[in-house]
Parts: C-alpha cells; sequence; structure tokens
C-alpha cells in the first residue's frame, strides 16, 4: 500500500536526502579547515556569477545530461550500468574518428555524423556486457566496471599507438579541421543580443542533450517499448508472461544507455577540446550515476540534477583554483549524493511514512470497537 | 483448574494502514489440538506470527501456561516452548536435516559434537514420535512431506510443548495430510498443545478439539469442534451464508480446440518436468488439471502460455503453435487467441507498482487499439480502463491507482477482465481464486461459467480439489509431470482424485501408506525444488 | 622462445606479493556475500585503509623522530645550562607531536598504521551494514557510493595533511614492513631448486603475506567447523531460516560485514605499507573489482579464492615484465593488452566459459519479514 502521497515520494524523500548530502559535505569542508559558507558563496560566485562560470556549468550539465540520461535508461529495465564512463570514452573514439578521417563540409553534418558515431561506439561498448547479461547471466555491474578498465587500455593504445599524430609527445588526437567547430553559446545567442562569454564551452550540444531528455521521456512513458522497458525492469516473471523477451529488452536499454553515454562526447570532444585526448570523459559516466539517482530515473529530474552537479562541478573546480580544497571534494559530494538519495533513501523514508500515517489516522475517523467477547 | 497452555488477551497488530489483528482474545487448553480458521488475509497467520515473536504486537498480552510472557523475538518463543511451522518452510534448502536441526540451537562454538548429540536425538525423537527422516539428505533433495516433519522436529529438539502448524496440508496430498493428522495426534497424546492454521473445514473437523474463527481480523466465535457444524463454521468465516456450489448448466462440448500430445518439458537443471501430456480441451467446456502443487501444472501452464519450451505438439483448432523459437511467446500466443490468467497474480499477471491502466494494456500494449503510430495512446487505454473496470465492479473504480492498492479480488479483476474481454478461444486460468474474498470468488466463478457457455475452451488449473469439483466439466489429474487419469467431474469425488493426486491408478485397490509415501519422495525428488 | 621464462621465480616471487592484497580482499568479500551481503566497495574500503594506515605510520615515524631530535636539542640546551633554548626547543614538540611520539612507544609505527587502515575500513564497512542492512537500501548502490567516498576523502585528507598532490609522505624506517627471513632460508638456499624456492618464493615477505596465506585456512575452519560459520552460511542462503530459529539476522550480517571490513583493512595496509612505501591517489587500482571476480571465480569457497587469487597475482606480475614475455613467446605483446588482461580474463570468467557460478541464494535481497 502506498502509505505516502506522491509528491511526498518524488519531491520530498530527494530534497531531505540531498540536504544530508550538503550538510555532511559542509561538515566535510568544515573538517579541513575550511569556512563552508565561504565555499559556497566561491562556488555560487565561480559557477553563476557570471556568463563564463554558466557556460562552464552548462557545459559540464550536457555531458551529466547525456550520462545522467544513460543509467537511467538502464535502471528502468533494472540494469545497473555503471559502465558510462567506458562507453563515454569510446564515443570519443568514435567522434574522433568520424571527425578525423572525413572531410566534412559543414558542422551541422559533421555534427550529426559525429552524434552517430559516438552513439554507435558507445552502444557496442554497451553491447558486450549486455549480451553477457542477457545470454550467459553475467552480473552486468562487474562487466561494465570490467569494460571501463578495458575501455581505458584501448583508449590508451588507439592514442598512444595510432592516433598520435607524428612528431608529437601528447597522448592525443591531432586537432580537429575548423569546419567541423561547434558554435557555443557566445556564437549562438549574439544574434539574439545576449553577450554570453567568449571563453566558455558549452556549446549547441546542450540542445541536444535536451532534446535527448525529452526524447527519453517519450520512450520512457510514451511508447509500448518504454512499457516494456519498465515492465521487464519492475518484473522479470511478468514481462516474460507478457511475451517481452528478457533477451531483447537488456540488449535493447543497454545499447540506448551506450549510445546515450557515448553522445557525451559530441560535447567534450567535439564541441570543447576538439582533439581526443586521453582523460576526456574526467569520471563524467560516474556522475551520471548520481543524477540518475538524483533525477529519480526520470528525465526531467535528470535534467535539474545534471545542471546541479554541473555547478558543483564548475564550483568546485573555482574552489581548488582560488583555496586549497582540491577538486576531489565533487568526488566526495557526489558519493554521499548516492549514498543518501541512493542507497539511504529508507533511512528517509521510513520515518516520514510513519509521519504520514500518523496524519492519516488522525484524520480518519476512529473505527468504532464493539467490545468483544473473551473467547471461549 | 489448570492454566491454559495459551492465553492471548487483547491483541492488535496493524501494517501501515491495514489493520491485520483487532483486539484478539484466545484461550487454548493444554493436550488439545484448537484449530484457528478464516479466509485468507483474515489475519490467522499474523495472530500466530506475533505469538511465535516473528512479528511484534501494537497492543496485548500473552500468557503461557498462566505466566505473562513477553515474545518480543522467536528466540522468546522458543524459551517459552512455542514451535512454529511455517506456510513456507523456514529451511535452509543446501544445507542437511542435521544443519537445519541444530540451526540456533547448537551447543557451544564447534559443530563436530552439535552434530552427534543432534544425531542421537533425532533418533528418539524418531522413535517416541514415528517421524522418519534422513539425517544426513540435503533439503532440496527431499520432497515437502519430509520437508515438514524436519520443520516439526526443529520445534520438537527444542523441547516445543506447543506447536503451531500454519496450513500444512497446502502442499501435500490429503493421503500425506493424513499422514500428518497422525503425527499429530500422536503429539496430542504426548501432552502437546497444537494449534492448526487453516482455511479448509473438513481438516478442522476432523483432528480439532475446539475451533476459534477469524474475519477481517477479529475473532468472530469460538466454539467445541464437537457441538458445530461446517455450514455454521463457514457462514462465521464470511458473515453470510455461502453457495458452496457453483450454479451451471451441464456442458455441451464442441470440436477441440486445444490438442496436446505428448508434451514433455526440461527445466535449466535437465529434470524432465512434463513427461509426455497428451489432453484435449473442446470448446463449451472447462477442463479441470488436479494435483499437489509442484506436479508440473505450472510448466504446462507456462508452456501454453508462451514462457518455456519444450517439445511435442500442440495444435490450436487445428493449427500447430511452435514450442521452441521466435513464435513461442506470449505475445504470439496472444495474437493466436489464447488469454492467460496466470497462476501468481502479483508477479506475473500484474505488475504491482503499475496503474491499474497500464496493467490493463499490460501484454496487449501494442494493439492498434492501444496505439497511434510509434506512440502509446495512452487516453484510449485508460477509457478502455475505466470501462472494463465498471463492468468487472473492480473496486475503487479508479484507472490511475497502482495496482498493489486493490485488494487480491480487486487485482484479479483487473487481470480477468483484461485476458477474457479480448474474446479468445481458448482461455488458460490458473488458481483463479487463490488470495481472493469469497464476494469476489462467486464473481470470477460466474465469469468463468459464462466464457464457457459462449462456446470458449478453459484449461483451469487449480490446487483446490473443491474448486475443480465445483467449477470443471472434466478433470485430469497430475502427478510427477504425467496425467494420471480423467474423469468426468459428475463421475467421480475427493477420495478417487487423492489416490490419482498420489500416483496411484489403480484407485479400487486398497493402499498402504508406505505405498504412497514411496510414491511421493520418488516423485518429490524432482518436483519439489517448484514448492 | 622459451615458455619456463614465464616461470621465473623473480615473477612468481611478486605474484604472491600481488596476490596478497587480492587474496585478502577476496576473503574480506567472502564473508560479506557469504552472509548475503554484496559489496562492490570492496576497492573504496582498501583505498580508505591504506590512505589512512600510510598516513598514520608517517605521522608516526616522522612525530618520533622530531620527537626525538627536539629531547637532544632540549639535552643539549640543559647540559649547557641554557634553560631558555631548551624551553624553546622544547616546544618544537607539543600536542599532536607528543600525541604521536607516545603512540610509537607502545607498538611499531607500521602496526599503529595497520590499526589506523583497519579501523578505516570498518567505518566504511559500518557505513555499508547501516546502507544495507538497517536500512535495507540497494547493496550496489551503497559500494558505489563507498568507493567515491574513499576516493575523494583520501586525496581530500592528504592533501589537508601532508600537502603533498594528495598522497602520503615516503614511509621509511619503522612505517613499513620488513620482509621476514623464515628459518633456515640462508641454509638451505644452497639445496638445488627447492632451495631456492624456500628462500626467495617462500621465505622473504612482509608479515602481511603470511597473514594472508594463513586467512585460507582460518576462514574455511570457521566457516564450515563452526556454529558462527553455520549461522553465516545460512543467513546468506535463507535469512528467515535464521531468524525463526531465533538467531539475529542484522546481528550476523553486521558481524560479516565487519570481518570483511578488516580483512579489506589489512589488504589495504599491506598495499600502502607492504607492497609499496606510503599512499599515492587511487593507488588500489581495480583490485577490490578484480578481488570480486576472483571471489565468483572461487565459487565463494576459500582455498578456491587462493588458486584465483594466485591466478590473477601471476597475471599482474607478468604484465609488469614485458621483457620476460617478448623473451619467452617470441615477439612483443602491447604493454596496454597486458593492463587490460586480468579485466579481460574476469568478463571470461563472468561470461561462464569457466563453469557456472552460482551465488549465496539471498546474496543482495534486503532481508524483509514477510507480511
Amino acid at each position: 500500500m502506498d502509505v505516502m502521497p506522491k509528491w511526498a515520494e518524488v519531491i520530498l524523500v530527494p530534497l531531505i536526502s540531498l540536504i544530508l548530502a550538503a550538510i555532511l559535505s559542509a561538515l566535510v569542508i568544515l573538517a579541513i579547515g575550511e569556512d563552508p559558507v565561504a565555499a559556497v558563496n566561491l562556488m555560487i560566485t565561480g559557477a553563476l556569477g557570471s556568463t563564463y562560470g554558466w557556460g562552464y556549468t552548462l557545459y559540464y550539465a550536457t555531458n551529466f545530461m547525456f550520462t545522467g540520461l544513460a543509467v537511467s535508461v538502464a535502471f528502468h529495465a533494472g540494469l545497473f550500468n555503471i559502465g558510462g564512463e567506458g562507453q563515454a570514452m569510446l564515443g570519443g573514439l568514435g567522434v574522433a574518428l568520424v571527425l578525423l578521417f572525413i572531410p566534412w563540409p559543414h558542422w551541422t553534418i559533421a555534427l550529426l555524423a559525429a552524434t552517430a558515431g559516438a552513439a554507435v561506439f558507445g552502444a557496442l561498448w554497451a553491447a558486450i556486457p549486455a549480451y553477457l547479461q542477457a545470454k550467459r547471466g553475467s552480473h552486468i555491474v562487474i562487466t561494465t566496471i570490467m569494460f571501463n578498465f578495458i575501455a581505458a587500455a584501448v583508449l590508451n593504445y588507439m592514442l598512444v599507438n595510432q592516433l598520435r599524430p607524428a612528431g608529437s609527445m601528447d597522448p592525443a588526437t591531432a586537432r580537429f579541421v575548423e569546419t567541423v567547430h561547434l558554435p557555443n553559446l557566445h556564437e549562438m545567442l549574439a544574434p539574439i543580443g545576449i553577450n554570453f562569454s567568449k571563453a566558455a564551452p558549452a556549446n549547441v550540444s546542450l540542445v541536444i542533450a535536451m532534446i535527448a531528455c525529452v526524447l527519453v521521456w517519450l520512450l520512457i512513458w510514451r511508447t509500448p517499448l518504454g512499457l516494456e522497458i519498465r515492465s521487464y525492469g519492475k518484473s522479470g516473471r511478468a514481462a516474460k508472461y507478457a511475451g517481452i523477451g528478457a533477451v531483447r529488452i537488456t540488449m535493447i536499454a543497454m545499447l540506448i544507455s551506450g549510445a546515450l553515454a557515448g553522445m557525451m562526447a559530441i560535447n567534450n570532444v567535439m564541441g570543447e577540446a576538439e582533439r581526443l585526448v586521453l582523460n576526456a570523459v574526467e569520471g563524467a559516466g560516474f556522475i551520471g550515476i548520481a543524477v540518475a539517482l538524483m533525477g529519480r530515473s526520470h528525465p526531467f529530474g535528470v535534467f535539474l540534477a545534471a545542471i546541479l552537479f554541473g555547478f558543483l562541478y564548475q564550483g568546485g573546480a573555482e574552489l581548488a583554483l582560488w583555496t586549497s580544497i582540491p577538486r576531489e571534494l565533487i568526488v566526495v559530494i557526489q558519493a554521499l549524493v548516492i549514498l543518501f538519495t541512493g542507497a539511504l533513501d529508507n533511512m528517509v523514508r521510513m520515518p516520514l511514512e510513519k509521519i504520514f500515517l500518523a496524519a492519516r489516522m488522525a484524520r480518519a475517523p476512529k473505527p468504532d470497537r464493539k467490545p468483544t467477547e473473551p473467547a471461549e | 483448574m489448570t492454566a491454559p497452555a495459551i492465553e492471548l488477551k487483547g491483541i492488535s497488530k496493524a501494517f501501515g494502514p491495514v489493520q491485520a489483528n483487532k483486539d484478539i482474545s484466545i484461550r487454548v487448553m493444554p493436550g488439545t489440538i484448537h484449530g484457528i480458521i478464516g479466509e485468507n488475509g483474515a489475519g490467522k497467520s499474523t495472530l500466530m506470527s506475533i505469538l511465535y515473536g516473528f512479528y511484534k504486537a501494537d497492543a496485548g498480552e500473552v500468557f503461557i501456561s498462566g505466566n505473562k510472557t513477553e515474545i518480543p523475538d522467536s528466540q522468546a518463543a522458543i524459551a517459552a516452548g512455542i514451535g512454529m511451522v511455517f506456510q513456507h518452510f523456514k529451511l535452509v534448502e543446501n544445507f542437511t536435516v542435521l544443519e537445519n536441526i541444530i540451526l540456533g540451537a547448537e551447543d557451544g562454538g564447534l559443530l563436530k559434537p552439535s552434530l552427534s548429540k543432534a544425531r542421537k536425538t533425532l533418533l528418539e525423537l524418531e522413535k517416541e514420535y514415528d517421524l522418519k527422516v534422513d539425517p544426513d539428505a540435503v533439503i532440496e533433495e527431499i520432497g515437502v512431506g519430509m520437508q515438514q516433519r524436519v520443520e516439526i522436529l526443529k520445534a520438537l529438539y527444542r523441547q516445543a510443548n506447543i506447536l503451531i502448524l500454519d496450513e500444512p496440508t497446502g502442499v501435500l496430498t490429503p493421503a500425506e495430510a493424513d499422514q500428518l493428522f497422525r503425527i499429530l495426534g500422536r503429539l496430542k497424546e504426548e501432552g502437546k498443545t497444537i494449534i492448526l492454521i487453516t482455511h479448509k473445514l473438513r481438516e478442522i473437523m476432523e483432528i480439532t478439539d475446539t475451533v476459534s474463527v477469524m474475519r477481517r481480523g477479529e475473532m468472530t466465535a469460538t466454539v467445541k469442534t464437537a457441538e458445530t457444524s461446517p455450514e455454521e463454521l463457514a457462514e462465521l468465516m464470511v458473515g453470510r451464508k455461502v453457495l458452496l456450489r457453483v450454479d451451471k448448466a451441464p456442458a455441451t462440448p464442441g470440436d477441440v480446440v486445444l490438442d496436446v500430445k505428448n508434451l514433455k518439458v526440461v527445466d535449466e537443471q535437465g529434470v524432465e518436468r512434463l513427461r509426455g501430456i497428451d489432453l484435449q480441451v473442446r470448446a463449451g467446456e472447462i477442463l479441470g488439471i488436479a494435483g499437489v502443487a509442484g506436479n508440473g501444472q505450472s510448466e504446462l501452464l507456462e508452456v501454453l502460455g508462451g514462457y518455456a519450451t519444450g517439445s511435442g505438439t500442440i495444435t490450436l483448432n487445428g493449427a500447430p503453435i511452435d514450442l521452441t523459437g521466435k513464435n513461442s511467446d506470449g505475445r504470439s500466443r496472444r495474437a493466436r487467441g489464447i488469454a492467460h490468467v496466470p497462476e501468481d497474480r502479483q508477479r506475473e499477471g500484474l505488475i504491482m507498482d503499475f496503474a491499474a491502466w497500464e496493467n490493463t494494456a499490460f501484454g496487449y500494449h501494442r494493439d492498434a487499439a492501444y496505439t497511434s503510430g510509434l506512440l502509446s495512446n495512452n487516453a484510449a487505454i485508460k477509457a478502455d480502463t475505466a470501462d472494463k473496470m465498471e463492468r468487472f465492479d473492480v473496486r475503487p473504480p479508479h484507472p490511475h491507482l497502482a495496482a498493489k492498492n486493490f485488494s487480491g479480488g480487486n487485482q484479479q479483476k483487473i487481470v480477468l477482465a483484461r485476458e477474457i474481454e479480448r474474446n479468445p478461444d481458448l482461455l488458460l486460468i490458473g488458481q483463479p481464486t487463490r488470495g481472493v474474498d469469497i464476494g469476489a470468488i462467486e464473481f470470477i466463478h460466474q465469469q468463468i461459467v459464462a466464457l464457457r457457455d459462449q462456446g470458449k475452451a478453459i484449461l483451469l488449473v487449480s490446487v483446490e480439489l473443491e474448486e475443480i469439483l465445483g467449477l470443471a466439466d472434466r478433470v485430469a489429474v497430475m502427478f510427477d509431470g504425467q496425467i494420471m487419469g480423467e474423469r468426468l467431474t459428475a463421475d467421480t469425488n475427493e477420495k478417487e482424485l487423492g489416490l490419482l493426486m498420489a500416483g496411484i491408478t489403480d484407485t479400487d485397490a486398497p493402499h498402504t501408506m508406505a505405498e504412497i509415501e514411496a510414491n511421493l519422495a520418488h516423485a518429490h525428488g524432482d518436483a519439489s525444488k517448484e514448492v | 622462445m622459451d615458455i619456463l621464462a614465464l616461470f621465473d621465480l623473480s615473477v612468481l616471487d611478486s605474484t604472491v606479493r600481488l596476490a596478497t592484497p587480492l587474496l585478502l580482499a577476496c576473503l574480506a568479500g567472502l564473508f560479506s556475500e557469504r552472509a548475503g551481503i554484496f559489496d562492490i566497495g570492496l576497492e573504496g574500503k582498501m583505498l580508505f585503509a591504506a590512505f589512512f594506515s600510510a598516513a598514520i605510520a608517517a605521522l608516526v615515524t616522522i612525530n618520533a623522530e622530531n620527537a626525538e631530535q627536539v629531547a637532544q636539542a632540549v639535552a643539549d640546551a640543559v647540559a649547557n645550562n641554557d634553560q631558555a633554548t631548551a624551553q624553546s626547543a622544547a616546544e618544537g614538540c607539543s600536542g599532536t607531536c607528543r600525541f604521536f611520539a607516545g603512540v610509537s612507544g607502545w607498538l611499531p609505527a607500521v602496526w599503529i598504521g595497520v590499526l589506523a587502515g583497519v579501523s578505516a575500513s570498518l567505518f566504511l564497512s559500518l557505513v555499508h551494514g547501516l546502507a544495507s542492512i538497517t536500512f535495507r537500501g540497494n547493496q550496489l548502490i551503497s559500494g558505489v557510493a563507498i568507493n567515491f567516498l574513499a576516493a575523494g576523502m583520501t586525496v581530500l585528507i592528504a592533501q589537508d595533511w601532508f600537502q603533498q598532490g594528495g598522497r602520503t609522505p615516503s614511509l621509511i624506517g619503522g612505517g613499513r614492513f620488513e620482509p621476514i627471513t623464515l628459518p633456515f632460508a640462508e641454509t638451505l638456499s644452497g639445496v638445488p631448486f627447492i632451495g631456492p624456492i624456500y628462500a626467495e618464493l617462500i621465505s622473504g615477505h612482509s608479515i602481511l603475506v603470511y597473514v594472508a596465506l594463513l586467512a585460507v585456512p582460518g576462514t574455511w575452519w570457521l566457516l564450515f567447523r563452526t556454529r558462527f560459520g553455520l549461522r553465516l552460511r545460512a543467513v546468506g542462503e535463507n535469512p528467515a531460516a535464521v531468524d525463526t530459529a531465533g538467531v539475529s539476522v542484522v546481528g550476523l550480517r553486521f558481524v560479516a560485514v565487519g570481518i570483511c571490513g578488516v580483512l579489506c583493512g589489512i589488504a589495504g595496509a599491506y598495499l600502502a605499507t607492504g607492497l609499496q612505501a606510503g599512499f599515492v591517489k587511487d593507488m588500489t587500482a581495480g583490485r577490490g573489482f578484480i578481488a570480486l571476480a576472483a571471489l565468483i571465480f572461487a565459487k565463494w569457497r576459500p582455498w578456491h579464492a587462493l588458486w584465483a587469487t594466485l591466478l590473477f597475482g601471476y597475471l599482474q606480475a607478468i604484465a609488469l615484465r614485458p621483457d620476460i614475455i617478448e623473451g619467452a613467446l617470441g615477439f612483443k605483446v602491447q604493454v596496454q593488452l597486458l593492463d587490460a588482461l586480468p579485466y579481460i580474463l574476469t568478463v571470461v570468467i563472468l561470461a561462464g566459459f569457466v563453469g557456472k557460478a552460482i551465488p549465496p541464494r539471498a546474496g543482495g535481497e534486503p532481508y524483509v519479514k514477510e507480511r
């Protein structure tokens, strides 16, 4: 039985979890001898105080939308895809190959092709763990973790031994040609009279990420396939009864998930770095887990959570720049968000349910007690 | 006057908003067998779980042999001399009988001395109560009957004086149940007090001294068994006069709709679960499949419903249907006009977290009426759901409510509405009234009979013999993956079917318990896993 | 071509060293998973322990040394009858310094480090237990959170304490474990075949290596010969059976998770104070996950865990010696392939090409009394 109203489940529980994570993060900052209030102020100014800050916040948020959606789609199918990191790495490889070896006449066509390349490479990297889960019952959590490590080795090999321009010591590809440069927010907003920072990396990929949010929402909540994915995630037996194939759904959900994670590369590789470097993903694949959990696997929730994490990421970078707090603070915050919104969910829910139950009991009229005869 | 072995005073317990027990009082005298009877969900198991310390009561007191006793956990219950045999056995499947018996009652930190002591005690108990088990057998390899004896021995090993049994005959054949009752009689002679929870009137009449009736969390009466009748108890259980028979005209069977020949199913462990099934269902008749749970009925439904693979031939209206491959899944079956109300409504038939309207589309979600282009036509689904809910009297009639928020009967109506409203040629229906309140049972039975009278073929699987005898026109009895025999319902009786359920085809000859035991042990050896 | 070179004594020797943290973590996971609690946070616990053992050991050695110098300075000043200098010199060691210097008197610094590492790992176990046992949360998600928590906190604290870019100072002297020479190693080393094996392969490791090896029969005995083991295995298979037998499911599972924490703690401490001399960022490098794979490979059995971790240890050891591989096979193997080999092998194992593993039946599911 549902004890709590829906709004409490959807908004109150995550909000309280988030507040708990924030309080603990503040304590961590205190413990390393810094002032949390000053830190938050610095983060807000650094991330939201200028169009430059916003540009970075939205740039990171774009990454997290893709990876957050990736984790969400898998979650809906009851699959825990920890492999977003590796899938995003391979997505980067896909983008690099598409842009390095084919001369594109215009960035729009290049973007379409790069998106496809990123999605295909990311999906393929997810396909093997998916297949092993579906056909051989290998636990997808462990296989996707392993594939992150293997992806790092593959990328390392490709950059060091294959794609590195002659004479360069840097394990990175050559720069992409100027024609495939993606318009950034400055270039996009200037025509309508908004003067956005030129230096910030947020670019047209943000729009694609937002479109992806809408498409994923449509897919999950408005299509028969979405119903099948959700059914399989809730009850494998029921799905089987309804003729929804486990192998098919596992493969489809993971291919979509991997494709979304891979598509992150149009933002960081094509949009920002304009070449493929070794550590291009920077943990965004993992942040997708926190984003999906916080957003309750709903695309709109993911959208909001991605912006929040974009803010944290940019704010954290500013902190590392101006204070002695290292960037790893963000990893800690991310861990606390995952812990509280994901694993310690019930710690918040159980007392809340008691409160709502008590409130309901108080509202409902007392059932009339008939005096019961002692038995026998 | 001796103090009662157990006295409960004013026990109340709520699970969230559900009041499972309301102010219940009961006294059980030592050396008697006391029955507690009531429908599913009446609160019987909750009450006994409280007595065993598995749940904590919100209010009320417990007296054991006249002394007020606090039972915060099972350990306290064991210390107070209470043992319980749960409906679903609490055994560790890959442990031996002996290991299960000492678990939690070991002597000292090392296993060896505990095991050898238990082995000795077990021999004594075996002699005293005639409870035969093999101490070194692994639980997953023995039959349910023996597993149940292990549970009883577990309680006796802990020196229980009070034994609670929750629906102990649900997984037993009538013959096995008789043997259990003999054991209980023996325990009673030795001065043990026994509480028997059941929803079967026959068992109450057969073995108990006194009986309490529960309805909707309340205790409605406690009477001496000798001074009551099944009719009176039934009325007390449901609160009104009950029609114990289904009203239906004789069947007028037409052409063969479903023809199954030599159907075999092998499970993942390589065990043959169906061993060559032959059966036919005609238009306008209900074929009932009787049998003790775990003898292949579930596999039969699964293959026919398209979610297990098998070998053999099955034809529907003369055309073969695929048993393996792409066209053997549930979706293809639906396309061929086979509707299926599954045995496990909560885990198969419905998705408990989904709204009623999503569950109404479930399985048919790709139907043209439910889609527009690539997208689902949610408005159409919701309208259809509201319509179905009204016609099937689903309460409350809210398409947006999640399935878990409906009662068992209303959940079943949602599934039934979805499956039979599509005009199928064949309806597969498993345990149609398990966990369903009596009011809804009548409605569901009427719907099934109405469907038959429209000339549809119906295959009914139920472990309730009464339901089969009341509803089916013909009955086939399954045992150990085979059909032991077919009878016209009108020409058979519970005793004959009971023997067939124990795998004995020559139903006229007298049979010894040992023979039945041996038969069952053989069958359970590979069938017990499912139970 | 010389295939035998692949089994060079030096490679086997580092196999033992590299297998040790894997073995400890694998046994840690074995206790947890046998009790029905999945733990993908082995990695994080090891990392946490590695940092705290190295950090505390470093603090103890640095401060003890400092205290010694200060004491010397004070003594010199006193000898010169220079009270003022003695006074100011004494201030060179106060508060924290005195505390750590004082502690160093009880135990060698490295052992204090081990205790600190084990405590840190136990703390994370407690978090995992709270999330997955008390609050019945998702065990996988809790494990992921713990891994990130450890990855972030270690660098954060390391930077705060040592300002060396997220690492601890290198451990010297009593701050790390020294190899132990087993009896007769010298004498026997001359004996052909057996001698070098005993002297180089079996003898000459740090004590934690032997602790890990002894933990294998210890785990076996505890699991299969004691009451505790019976209950532990039962709770991972069917917690309801344990509950109705009057034994606390929560209690048992917390103990199991606690043992897991202790073993992960030792594993982490070995990484930072035995295998290497100090903590560096992310030094576990996926060992926790390899240990998990080994656990599955071993089908949750102690002796098999030993063989599985030795195999993975060997893969790690041989990956460090591309020269030997080239010599033995006659062609060059890409270093990236060697790096990825343990992970690839894990996937192959998980794919079930090496036999199907059936995990404890109640694994991963929080225990809820049924209604």
